[in-house]
């Protein structure tokens, strides 16, 4: 059947479009989907020796922080507690737009990563996980004789 | 998202452009306490404000980054949050308290006294 209100599907049409655009703004779409407005937010941004991550973690107890690096894969979980759960029947929440619960995000990254050398520091908040390249991936300036 | 209903912001700040944090606001018999998410802000660049009815939550992030970083994904793209709210009256501004622990800052505002909640009799008959 080819009848439609419309002379093309619109849907399907408006659908195509916002996935370009999406394409257009991420830098690398990963197989894992977008996952933007997850929390904790992520930044990733690298350097010829290192790949450097930076989670925003804020209300987490750092020790509680799961962090795992498998075959270039790195997975950030842990649960960040509500502070709403001792709301007295007398309180009234106005506002409630933070985060809660179980949390888990997983981002691959390159698999020429040295899994031995993998740094994490925790501060103000801030997660920042910080991985070294293996060293004979690191570029190497190839003299001309 | 009413979010805009609560955010107020002069000419003058809003130049800068910033994140607008996430906040949970409670209210209890004696105030008002707010928890806004901050990470990466420390202690010495957060400025919590009050300008006669309106209150200013603003901090610039500290994050060391290694030379030569290139960005390959970025969620958090500016270094710095704002967010304002206009208090009512009955708050006193006097009765703050402010608390930053992990990235999250807790925000305790005092009633005043005369504010305080009076249990109001219902006469039957």
């Amino acid at each position: 059947m080819d009848f439609s209100l419309f002379p093309r599907d619109m849907v399907a049409d408006l659908d195509r479009l916002q996935r370009q655009m999406q394409q257009a703004f991420e830098f690398s779409p990963s197989i894992r989907g977008f996952a933007r407005g997850g929390f904790p937010a992520l930044n990733v941004g690298s350097t010829p020796k290192s790949v450097e991550i930076y989670a925003y973690v804020p209300g987490v107890e750092p020790a509680s922080i799961e962090v795992n690096l498998e075959r270039g894969v790195l997975t950030v979980s842990g649960e960040r507690k509500s502070e709403l759960a001792g709301l007295g029947p007398k309180d009234t929440l106005h506002i409630e737009e933070r985060f809660a619960g179980k949390f888990r995000r997983v981002v691959t990254l390159s698999d020429d990563l040295d899994p031995d050398t993998v740094e994490a520091r925790c501060r103000d908040g801030l997660l920042h996980i910080s991985i070294q390249r293996k060293a004979a991936a690191q570029p190497r300036r190839i003299s001309i004789q | 998202m009413d979010e805009g209903k609560l955010t107020k912001e002069t000419d003058a700040q809003a130049e800068e452009p910033a994140l607008l944090p996430p906040v949970d606001v409670i209210e209890d018999a004696e105030g008002i306490t707010l928890y806004a998410d901050l990470p990466g802000v420390p202690k010495d660049r957060l400025h919590v404000q009050v300008d006669a009815d309106t209150l200013t939550l603003s901090g610039e992030m500290d994050v060391a980054m290694p030379q030569g970083m290139a960005a390959t994904h970025a969620e958090v793209t500016l270094p710095r949050y704002r967010r304002s709210f206009t208090l009512s009256k009955e708050l006193d501004a006097e009765k703050l308290s402010a608390e930053l622990k992990n990235g999250v800052l807790k925000l305790r505002i005092g009633k005043a006294a005369h504010a305080q909640p009076r249990k109001v009799e219902i006469k039957v008959g």
